[in-house]
């Protein structure tokens, strides 16, 4: 039995086809995985079914067989479908209940809001799926885990039978995921229609039953998830195969260049968010710290590049000690970051991709002479930079906000390179990418590292952890709960439980 | 280039809601369009009144559109205004240099004194927070009760009047004022009646300086890396944080220069108009222009001299419609007001935009 077919929809924007004749048939009580990278039109495509963008002309939707014309938000929702943003849309000061039963608030005959009758109603929907919530809490306390979970219910609270969950664990701790999960599965089983846009593969493996892929714009096939292997989605999602693992050499490890000494750093509510931390880098070599989000790692960084005021403990870069110098100072001393937020920290969106290039030395020669920009230098260096990156598309002239999200990291690993740094930060650095992008931002870290440069990568992604680095050290609570070397990151065949015991704060250090 | 032609889009707007007020009131908006427009531009003397009422407005929009650039928003341009007027009616008064030495010497300290005064904003914003909305109110307020109390001490003050004693004659920026009223200007200006009427009025030399204003600040946000600096804070303030740039820092500079250009215009005002300051029972709006001028010229230097002309020919025109048709003057508030209104919707126009251009960007 179909929930959901969709025939012959195109979508474009000006010039652009985002959607090209997609076909697209979902049965009901399945979970089913819309496959495609970052731009290949997966969000369009879902922003159609929920009424937000109209279809081109010939474009077809049916609901359980029936043609329907979705014009609204309002018209989906009617219909029983339901959305679950990535970025949440829930007023934060409201608690959750009010954010539930927002804009569909049942009253009582004098017309004031019946909160007795939603109550009773949310938790009764709450138990059915163990959403585990309080209704009276303020949504600006709860956890993003949580969040989604209100989110969820919004839906739920309003009937939806089909629920489209547009890249639901980007947000998402390990835990929250496993969470996460867990509800889709109890959804499932309670005959909800389930579509979830991701490109994260083995997200697809773990709870859909099939998958359509879409590549620019155009519908590849809908596979069997369970008859299909990681690696032949991934190549059916670019177009080409590509290196789910990058494959390494061991590293030629040289003196130590980097290192930090009981390190204490407070966080924004006046705790010790990194509590006596000691790290050593040495040239050559990539130092992963693992660790689940919120156990400091923001405050390290923040700290290292000179943002965050360090309580105690020191800094060191080629034996120069960095501890509270500013953030010009430290670049200075050719410590570079890749940051966690690219679009809030990492670019400036609407400056050029020129501009974007030089956001650090734009007072140096020769991109200025006496306070006066060489506009020509920018153009030069940036021209340089995007061939030798293959950032598209190639016009130095865009704003940073017209690239693609790789393509924007893309531009953020071109400038810290180019700088030439002894030691790279590597803070998340492929957060949010699809797989092709993944794997370039991987092997140039590696060919960075062959050329002598210490890298510290900090990721929340357990598998880039094991998979790039040569030592890993597992941060809990601000503090270095274990060490493992090289050996036993190799010859480990059940590493990732074992660092993701350390993680949980368990295990013997 | 989009936001000029939207703002051209508002202005017609601006333009049609005056005319049906202007219907309201009993009167046909073609003559009184008609008459403003006869107002403006048929007499030499008409321009050079406009020029005359204009010059404040574009500097007041410079500086405005300044901070607006850097991220931002000076509420303050008023006060600014008020210390700039202060300190050149002081100083005009009080020193009695050679002009040569008078005039820079007097411009140099009010627009100094100013740039503190709205660097004090950026300061408070940098150093605790203070949001520079708020300050800047707050200092709008503090700079016209301090300038009232100065106009009546001892000693400034022109006895049996609301004003200070005028600035001295070495002190005023109009042009060939003396020279004017000698014999030989007399002479010289009857044989020539188009030139003649263009001096009528005290025309000075601000415009000058706010040309030359409006090339600097150009410069500063196009082509230096200062400036470069200070879009990168007004665009993201993080992002700058994280290049390394000093971003408190960079906030009290962007005050300062936004207040030296208020400070600009309030001496020249002093120097070259009204030679004296006067109590004020409220603010007179030269800052509170200077914010219309700003959205209207899309918050970019070229943009801001075109808009603030429009602007003094709609305020010099506009009392015109008064005495030749007894229309309220206050339909061009209500126009300037209608013009802000639609360019703060920029989706009402934006349609418009996109049915007769988008087809030539397409093609880009």
């Amino acid at each position: 039995m179909l929930a959901l077919e969709l025939k012959n929809i195109s979508k474009s924007f000006g010039l652009f086809k985002a959607n090209d004749s997609i076909n697209l048939s979902i049965y009901s009580g399945e979970v089913h995985a819309i496959l495609g990278e970052n731009g290949a039109g997966k969000s369009t495509l879902m922003k159609i079914i929920f009424g937000l963008y109209q279809p081109d002309e010939g474009g077809e939707i049916f609901l359980h067989g029936k043609k329907i014309s979705m014009t609204s938000a309002r018209t989906a929702i009617k219909n029983g479908i339901g959305m679950v943003h990535q970025h949440f849309m829930l007023v934060r000061p409201f608690s959750i209940l009010q954010n539930i039963i927002l804009g569909v608030e049942p009253r009582t005959w004098y017309g004031s809001i019946n909160y007795k009758k939603a109550k009773e109603e949310i938790l009764k929907i709450s138990q059915t799926y163990h959403f585990n919530i309080q209704p009276d809490a303020i949504t600006d306390t709860l956890s993003v885990g949580s969040q989604q979970r209100v989110e969820i219910l919004k839906t739920l609270y309003r009937n939806a039978n089909i629920l489209i969950f547009d890249e639901p664990t980007a947000v998402l701790t390990p835990q929250e995921i496993v969470d996460f999960y867990r509800i889709v599965k109890n959804l499932k089983k309670e005959g909800k229609t389930i579509i979830i846009i991701t490109h994260k593969l083995h997200e697809i493996k773990e709870i859909a039953d099939r998958c359509s892929i879409i590549r620019k714009g155009q519908f590849i096939e809908t596979v069997d998830v369970a008859t299909a292997s990681e690696e032949e989605l991934a190549s059916k999602m670019v177009g080409r195969n590509v290196e789910l693992k990058v494959s390494k050499t061991k590293a030629n490890v040289g003196k130590e260049i980097f290192k930090i000494n009981n390190l204490k750093v407070k966080n924004s509510k006046n705790l010790l968010a990194i509590n006596g931390l000691n790290l050593s880098l040495k040239k050559g070599e990539i130092l992963g710290l693992a660790g689940i989000d919120g156990n400091g790692q923001s405050e390290l960084v923040e700290s290292l590049t000179g943002l965050r005021r360090v309580e105690s403990g020191d800094i060191l870069i080629n034996q120069h000690i960095i501890t509270n110098l500013s953030p010009k100072n430290i670049y200075d001393h050719k410590l570079a970051m890749i940051p966690e937020d690219r679009q809030r920290r990492g670019l400036i969106m609407d400056f050029k991709i020129t501009e974007n290039f030089v956001l650090q030395n734009i007072s140096k020669k020769p991109f200025s002479h006496y306070g006066i920009i060489v506009e020509k230098e920018l153009k030069k260096f940036a021209d340089n930079l995007m061939e030798r990156f293959d950032i598209r598309p190639r016009n130095s002239q865009l704003l940073a906000r017209n690239l693609s999200g790789g393509n924007q990291q893309k531009i953020i690993l071109a400038r810290e390179i180019a700088n030439n740094p002894d030691v790279l930060i590597a803070f998340q650095p492929t957060r949010g990418l699809d797989v092709g992008a993944i794997e370039y931002i991987h092997l140039e870290l590696l060919k960075l590292r062959d050329l002598g440069k210490a890298i510290l990568l900090i990721s929340y992604e357990l598998d880039e952890v094991i998979n790039l680095s040569d030592r890993i050290e597992v941060l809990v609570e601000g503090k270095i709960r274990a060490s493992l070397d090289n050996d036993m990151i190799q010859n480990n065949k059940s590493i990732k439980e074992h660092i993701g015991l350390f993680m949980a704060g368990g295990g013997e250090a | 280039m989009k936001k000029f032609i939207l703002s051209f889009f508002c202005v017609i707007g601006g333009l049609l809601v005056g005319s049906i007020v202007l219907k309201l009131s009993g009167i046909s908006p073609t003559e009184a369009y008609q008459v403003m427009w006869n107002g403006a531009f048929t007499k030499p003397s008409y321009i050079a009144y406009i020029i005359i009422r204009s010059t404040p407005l574009i500097l007041t929009g410079l500086s405005v559109a300044f901070a607006f650039r850097t991220g931002l928003f000076n509420i303050g341009s008023e006060g600014q205004f008020i210390m700039g007027a202060l300190s050149a009616a002081l100083c005009g008064y009080f020193f009695n240099f050679n002009p040569w030495i008078q005039i820079p010497l007097i411009l140099m300290l009010s627009v100094f004194i100013a740039s503190l005064y709205g660097g004090l904003a950026g300061l408070l914003k940098a150093r605790f927070g203070v949001h520079e909305v708020i300050s800047t109110i707050m200092l709008n307020w503090i700079a016209l009760y301090l300038s009232n109390t100065i106009v009546m001490l001892e000693g400034f003050h022109k006895p049996n009047t609301e004003t200070s004693q005028f600035i001295s004659q070495s002190s005023s920026i109009a042009i060939l004022e003396n020279w004017k009223t000698s014999e030989a200007g007399i002479a010289w200006l009857a044989s020539h009646p188009m030139l003649s009427d263009f001096m009528r009025p005290s025309i000075n030399v601000a415009i000058v300086l706010a040309l030359l204003a409006t090339f600097f600040i150009w410069l500063i946000l196009n082509r230096t890396s200062f400036g470069f600096k200070l879009k990168a804070v007004g665009q993201s303030l993080e992002a700058a944080r994280y290049a390394g740039i000093n971003v408190n820092k960079k906030m009290t500079y962007s005050m300062m220069i936004a207040g030296g250009l208020s400070g600009l215009a309030g001496a020249t005002h002093v120097m070259g108009v009204s030679k004296n300051i006067a109590i004020l029972a409220a603010h007179e709006g030269y800052g509170f222009d200077g914010i219309a001028v700003s959205l209207i010229g899309a918050n970019s230097p070229f943009g801001v001299l075109i808009s603030g002309f429009f602007l003094g020919t709609l305020k010099y025109s506009g009392q015109k419609i008064q005495s030749a048709l007894e229309a309220p003057s206050e339909v061009i508030s209500i126009m300037i007001g209608a013009i802000i209104f639609f360019i703060a919707i920029p989706s009402l126009f934006e349609p418009l935009y996109e049915k007769f251009f988008s087809v030539g960007r397409k093609r880009e």
